[in-house]
């Protein structure tokens, strides 16, 4: 007894010494700087030749943010609205290119390597660049007269929405790759003889898609939600990054308003994880279980 | 009587043929029709297309000279393949010097980022003790934590010790397990190494050997498929990243991307007062990003195997 208590111990310790890079480094790197950042959010920062200097100011900077700084609160919207529209599409896409792509097709590598190209190539500038030469969107959709007065025949919203995305779409398909690897691998490990026993009982292809396919898919689902919200705004284009990096310096503003900017942001796209992941695990959980 | 017969012969003629032109077209099981596979080439093809575009533009614009540029009858293919618009972003990206530098701060991180990220998975993988569940939880949060957050106290801390401007600003967090995207690695590491069977592990424990020396000797052997789609995964997503990069780097170290992103001003530096080339034009730029993304295409070319089937492999998906 004695003895097992000890090799159990001893085993503990040799796992807690593999993690010990990890616990170290995220105390250092990842949990103090968590709460310095907090700490700096309700302080005013001045850098001075001594260092540092730091006074409490409460939530001022915070009550900045949203009072003053108006141009923080839409770029906060504007990046909300933006994610709101492409996460949908990012998923779906990619769905449907691990559907076409798990298909019995020839050249399959081929198109994996395709869909799979922008991941590497996709670096902040390399975007900008591709922007700036309008390239991004839909080959000259928008001289087509049909589309034009569909435009002018809606109202704003749905308007900035549509020219959203027909001035971006391929940048919103170029962020699926690592989805559509997800989904297929998924796909891949589905068992067969469901979906034959499915046919046998006389199901057709569209009651396979919704009543198998999916519902096995649905955990890869949550996890593409997760990555695309994560990926989607962390990217070094994202409007409101840039709105923190460039109050960091600015000696008005400084690292005190840049962290409460930058907790804002973080509570903002928790709050977004929890919302789509909450609803997608209750609506899976009735649907599904 | 005879004219029934036949026609019963002919309409079951036609109803063999009709049903063989079906099975065709439509296919058996719905799947392997031959409509159905057009539609699938087709829609592959086309969206194929749409997303290759931009690369498609790039690489024609940057054969384009000043004349191609402004002549509205050539969209696609240049009347001469250009190469002077190749020679200036040559000299303004400054590639080579420029190249060694990025590969000097993406693959010293990415090859820490997973010889730690394997230590950290085995142990998850390997061992029992307690908390596990609570650490495993916090390595899957620190992937939701936005860089934002951790940026400013990162930055003055690295700013005390004065490693701003060096790699190790970039290699420290990588050494902890705390790098770009640690924690997807750690989690490919987890799984891959949870797949494994644990019988040869066992089977050296008994004669003797330390857990170090299993790892590095049978557990680390057996997950070279891990470490190469991990260090990949890494050292494309390091050399992608430019906001940390910049911060970090300051002036003293600078990568492709950067570059890229300072190309304009970098030009309009060089050639000021130059009457031959005295105005960036889309051609120049396009070779400019045509250049930077060149070194990433080569090694995807080489290595695209690995990227694609890294996800199934790396069984990210869960068994």
């Amino acid at each position: 007894m004695m003895k097992q208590m000890t090799l159990k111990k001893k085993k503990s310790l040799m796992g807690l010494t593999f993690l010990s890079p990890w616990i170290i480094g995220f105390i250092v790197f990842t949990a103090f700087p968590l709460f310095y950042s907090l700490f700096l959010s309700f302080q005013q920062v001045k850098i001075t030749p001594n260092g540092i200097q730091t006074e409490f100011v409460k939530f001022e900077n915070y009550m900045y943010a949203f009072t003053v700084d108006s141009q923080f609160t839409q770029v906060l919207l504007t990046f909300l609205r933006e994610l709101l529209i492409s996460t949908p599409i990012i998923i779906v896409f990619s769905l449907i290119i691990a559907l076409l792509l798990n298909q019995p097709i020839r050249m399959k590598g081929f198109f994996r390597t395709v869909f799979f190209l922008p991941v590497i190539i996709a670096s902040g500038p390399v975007i900008t660049d591709l922007m700036e030469q309008d390239v991004t969107s839909i080959p000259s959709i928008e001289e087509y007269a049909l589309f034009a007065t569909f435009l002018s025949s809606t109202d704003g919203f749905i308007n900035t929405v549509l020219t959203y995305l027909m001035d971006n779409l391929i940048i919103i398909l170029w962020y699926s790759g690592v989805q559509i690897l997800i989904f297929l691998a998924a796909l891949q490990k589905t068992d067969r003889q469901i979906y034959e026993a499915a046919k046998i009982d006389g199901a057709s292809n569209w009651e396979c898609f919704w009543k198998v396919t999916l519902p096995t898919l649905y955990p890869m689902i949550i996890v593409n939600l997760i990555y695309t919200i994560v990926t989607y705004s962390i990217f070094a284009l994202n409007p409101v990054v840039d709105h923190i990096q460039s109050n960091m310096f600015e000696v008005s503003t400084g690292f005190g308003y840049a962290s409460a900017l930058s907790w804002v942001y973080f509570l903002v796209i928790a709050l977004v994880l929890a919302i789509g992941v909450g609803t997608m695990a209750v609506r899976g959980n009735k649907k599904y279980r | 009587m005879l004219d029934t017969k036949l026609s019963s012969v002919q309409r079951k003629k036609a109803d063999k043929y009709f049903s063989k032109m079906k099975s065709f077209l439509l296919g058996v099981q719905g799947n392997n029709g031959f409509l159905f596979k057009i539609c699938v080439y087709g829609l592959l093809i086309v969206i194929g297309f749409v997303y290759l575009f931009p690369i498609i533009y790039m690489s024609s614009y940057s054969f384009k000279s000043l004349e191609d540029l402004l002549n509205p009858l050539i969209s696609w293919i240049p009347s001469t393949f250009y190469m002077e618009n190749y020679e200036v972003a040559y000299r303004v990206l400054d590639l080579f010097p420029t190249l060694i530098e990025t590969l000097y701060v993406t693959v010293i991180p990415s090859l820490a980022q997973t010889a730690v990220a394997a230590v950290i998975g085995y142990g998850f993988a390997r061992f029992e003790f307690p908390f596990k569940k609570i650490l495993f939880g916090l390595v899957l949060v620190t992937f939701i934590i936005p860089p934002q957050v951790l940026l400013i106290p990162r930055y003055v801390f690295f700013n005390e010790m004065e490693l701003i401007g060096s790699i190790l600003s970039f290699l420290l967090p990588a050494l902890f397990g705390q790098g770009l995207n640690s924690a997807i690695f750690i989690l490919i590491f987890y799984q891959f190494f949870r797949m494994i069977p644990k019988a040869l592990e066992e089977a050296a424990h008994l004669d003797g050997a330390g857990n170090f020396r299993i790892f590095l000797t049978i557990a680390i052997p057996m997950a070279v498929p891990a470490i190469i789609i991990s260090f990949l995964f890494s050292f494309v997503w390091y050399w992608n990243e430019t906001a940390l990069a910049s911060l970090y780097f300051g002036n003293e170290l600078t990568t492709l991307p950067i570059e890229l992103g300072k190309f304009n001003a970098t030009f309009d530096q060089m050639y000021t007062g130059d009457t031959e080339a005295d105005n960036i034009n889309e051609g120049i730029s396009m070779a400019g990003t045509m250049l930077s993304i060149l070194p990433l295409l080569i090694v995807y070319f080489f290595t695209q195997r690995w990227f694609v089937e890294g996800v199934d492999r790396s069984g990210i998906t869960g068994e």
